[in-house]
């Protein structure tokens, strides 16, 4: 096992260089650079244009900047906003939480519908039960996100008033950030009522961004449990006269669990980058609306150390799959 | 140890705000974006601008609705009879907000002033680097070459002297950028080493005292008990982050917040048709036009000009791209602004006529470039769609119109450098004197390499006249000479004025008083609700 695990952990060090170089060069090619995008019909005179960009230190040669800028990520300095002036790492923790929080409740709605979904539709192909089942996931897999957040916002909280339309908790409330997870920080402030505001304020968002990876997940789910349920140790299980839910529970399931957990572990790969048309629509502070307005302004601290940290996140995520493959199937551990 | 201090100086302001008793009246307002600070000295971008303004207040302040200035920190000031020296008269009895890590001990006077104003003006301020050092509109208002010394005569006066008369000087201190800041504070989180704290947590005189900023979600505000004007009428003021358009409206309708801006054209017909809300409406300080480079053939001959201002349908432009937010423009500056010339119309749709005025010109058949601009602006919501539909008007006169566009920086850079023969541009006002579209965008001084006068166009006695109107104070005269250079422009037509956009705020009915400013920025002072 350790030995598998290092060799996993030995190919994420090259990719880790390989996204610091490749951020870096990327939004660089972007045309305009970040005093110019700021600037609005006026325009600047080139000598201010030029002692703005000394500044910010664009006017050292490129590779003087990425070595600097090397330098300051192993040292754990990812720099400062050009537009906000405040570190990005520091801006990136006030708004992760935020985005955690959402992928979280997210993927676990995707995971508590989306596997019993799937495990039911394999059971009963061909049925009515499944075809409505692939019939809603392909639905769900193909909607326009924002048509759909605009939808559900316009029936539930504009019409029916069920819901919020949109932020984490009701403006009339004053909570303290002290976890940056609006449910835990709403429990531990003595304000009645906030953790139901905050909850409330969390499931459209949750649904609207849970829709893609419930698809996903319930589509998964019965490919494989198909896969699985045609083999002969299934059968021989139910010769055995163990009950249906026992041969799903103790042997198929497991057994197809594999590619269950690759695409949840991809999902919640995508879905830590920030949610960025979900965010955008419920006015989510979080991770994925920074990035998109931090590549308009041509911040390449933000970017750069964005990227770097969720990229860093997502090689995160797949050795933890990685290792969790490894842990339900011993064939891969060992390399069999 | 910061977040510790947060939620003291949060706490310790709602405090104050609740003492009174009664239940708080609450303004929410959902604004459309980000602040990048709560310093108007070092930012451009509307959010921050909006977001800094309640903190502060200005030595002269615009009136709530209009462009006319009031008395702010300044009580009154007299002007030298040569322009060239301001003696203003301050407040005594302006306080600085007090928070958990600052005390004032003194009342607002002449050495804040002083102070604000050094850090931008000043390269050795200790401030002037802090947070970048990049002061946008300082610069671009001119003031870095205007100013020549601002003295403390006492306490209580000051006197500013500049290198050269500018009737524009005082609107251009009330903008939001010259906003004052307490020169004890930044003197205190100097000594602490923190300077860049009086950029993100700021301290005014304003009418309503910062609490908190949560980034990308809400900005707090409580209101100043001590505000020299009076005690608002609301208690706390709170900005709720809203990007979406959309969705910023479904939250006014859904009584989440009280006040939202721009809606988008889409969306206006059912917003007015709901009983609980007001949808306010006001043409904006901008102008959209077409440049004509006077500096090419055949466009330097004003009957070509005058010919291609008739070919195009500015009304169905209006209508088809502005979709009801915008209005057709006549003049270069909009009707907003004190001296606008309301007796010119704009030229009549009329392709017989340009086309005889063509011929009479001797242009036959005739190719160019119409420049679209890439990206989206109040005074041109859809650039492509606009050229595609001036390219259509043109060709039914005989004029091909070939369609350009570049990247934002590099469109302005190539405009500016005079590379285009009809150029789509546009103008958005900073102080609401005319001097700022009339010479900034049209004088001879600005038809040069880089400069804004993108029609190359420059006319001795248009120039004439709006120079003599920079240079005297009294606005009677200078409404004469402003009306007098937008005839000029008229007959001359170096542009073709299109459409100035219409802003539209949506409040609930609850809201009283407030009123939408020419210059953009909400202002709650005064605002009211029923509760």
């Amino acid at each position: 096992m350790l030995r598998y695990l290092a060799a996993r952990i030995g190919l994420i060090v090259p990719t880790f260089f390989g996204i610091i170089f490749l951020t870096f060069i990327l939004i660089r090619l972007v045309p305009g650079d970040p005093v110019e995008v700021r600037l609005g019909e006026r325009g600047i005179e080139p000598e201010r244009h030029a002692a703005l960009l000394r500044q910010m230190g664009l006017d050292k040669p490129l590779a003087e900047q990425f070595l600097g800028y090397v330098a300051g990520v192993l040292r754990g300095d990812l720099g400062v906003s050009f537009s906000t002036q405040q570190p990005v790492l520091r801006e990136f923790m006030s708004l992760f939480p935020a985005t955690i929080e959402l992928t979280f409740c997210a993927v676990l709605l995707g995971v508590l519908i989306g596997i019993p979904a799937g495990i039911l539709a394999g059971m009963k192909r061909g049925s009515l039960y499944d075809h409505l089942m692939m019939t809603a996931s392909l639905t769900g897999y193909s909607m326009p996100i924002f048509w759909w957040g605009l939808l559900l916002i316009l029936t539930f909280s504009v019409n029916l008033h069920w819901t919020p339309v949109s932020g984490r908790i009701d403006l009339s409330y004053f909570v303290d950030s002290v976890t940056g997870f609006m449910t835990i920080d709403a429990l531990l402030s003595d304000e009645r009522g906030a953790f139901r505001s905050a909850i409330m304020h969390l499931m459209l968002p949750t649904i609207v961004l849970a829709t893609l990876p419930l698809a996903v997940i319930a589509r998964m789910t019965r490919s494989a449990m198909l896969e699985v349920l045609g083999e002969n140790y299934i059968r021989t299980a139910r010769a055995k006269g163990l009950s249906a839910l026992r041969v799903v529970n103790l042997h198929a399931l497991r057994n197809a669990l594999i590619p269950i957990v690759t695409v949840i572990g991809l999902q919640i790969g995508v879905l830590l980058g920030g949610a960025i048309i979900t965010e955008t629509i419920f006015s989510w502070p979080g991770i994925g609306k920074w990035l998109v307005e931090a590549i308009a302004r041509r911040d390449y601290p933000v970017l750069q150390g964005g990227v770097l940290i969720i990229a860093s996140l997502v090689m995160l995520v797949n050795l933890i799959v990685d290792v969790a493959y490894g842990l339900l199937n011993p064939r891969i551990r060992h390399g069999r | 140890m910061k977040a510790i201090f947060f939620r003291t100086a949060a706490a310790a302001a709602l405090a104050v705000a609740m003492t009174s008793g009664a239940l708080a009246k609450t303004m929410t307002y959902c604004s459309e974006g980000s602040p990048e600070n709560f310093n108007p000295q070092i930012n451009t971008t509307g959010p921050s601008l909006s977001a800094a303004h309640p903190v502060f207040n200005r030595l002269v302040e615009f009136e709530r609705d209009s462009t006319k200035l009031r008395p702010g920190l300044a009580e009154s000031w007299e002007i030298s009879a040569d322009g060239l020296t301001y003696t203003f008269r301050l407040r005594k009895n302006a306080k600085f907000h007090a928070r958990n890590d600052f005390k004032p001990t003194r009342s607002f006077t002449a050495d804040d002033v002083i102070a604000t104003f050094d850090r931008m003006w000043r390269k050795d301020h200790p401030y002037h680097q802090v947070s970048g050092g990049a002061y946008d509109y300082f610069n671009d208002m001119g003031f870095h070459t205007l100013l020549k010394s601002i003295t403390k005569v006492d306490d209580n006066t000051l006197r500013v002297e500049l290198t050269k008369p500018d009737a524009t000087f005082l609107a251009s201190l009330a903008m939001t950028f010259a906003s004052i800041h307490s020169k004890e504070y930044m003197d205190a989180m100097l000594k602490a080493g923190t300077p860049e704290k009086v950029d993100q947590v700021p301290v005014g005189t304003g009418p309503f005292m910062f609490v908190d900023y949560k980034k990308d979600a809400t900005i707090r505000y409580t209101v100043n008990p001590d505000y020299f004007n009076g005690k608002q009428p609301i208690d706390r003021l709170v900005y709720a982050i809203t990007p979406d358009a959309a969705v910023r409206m479904a939250r006014v309708q859904a009584g989440e917040c009280l006040l939202a801006p721009y809606p988008s054209p889409a969306d206006l017909p059912r917003l007015k048709g709901d009983a609980k809300l007001n949808v306010m409406e006001r043409e904006g300080l901008n102008v959209g036009y077409l440049a004509f480079n006077t500096s090419k053939k055949p466009f330097d001959d004003k009957r070509v000009r005058h010919a291609v201002s008739m070919a195009i349908d500015r009304d169905a432009i209006v209508k088809a791209v502005f979709r009801g937010t915008g209005i057709v423009a006549a003049n270069p500056i909009p009707p907003t602004i004190w001296a606008y010339n309301e007796t010119l119309k704009p030229y009549p749709y009329d392709v017989e006529k340009a086309k005889a005025l063509l011929k009479e010109a001797g242009v036959g058949e005739l190719s160019v470039d119409l420049w679209a601009m890439p990206v989206q602006r109040p005074y041109n919501p859809d650039a492509r769609k606009m050229a595609e539909m001036m390219q259509a008007d043109l060709a039914k006169v005989g004029i091909k119109a070939e369609i350009k566009s570049y990247e934002w920086g590099e469109y302005r850079k190539r405009l500016q450098a005079g590379e285009h023969t009809l150029g789509q541009y546009g103008w958005i006002g900073d102080n609401g004197d005319p001097d700022n579209f009339m010479n900034v965008l049209l004088s001879c001084s600005t038809a040069r390499q880089g400069g804004q006068n993108i029609a190359r166009w420059c006319s001795k006695e248009y120039s004439d006249l709006v120079e003599q109107a920079k240079f005297i104070t009294d606005t009677a005269k200078r409404t004469e000479l402003y009306r007098k250079a937008q005839e000029v422009f008229h007959a001359e037509a170096p542009w073709l004025p299109i459409a100035h956009g219409i802003v539209y705020h949506v409040a609930s009915k609850k809201v009283k008083n407030y009123q939408i400013h020419p210059l953009g920025t909400p202002i709650f002072e005064g605002v009211d609700i029923d509760e």
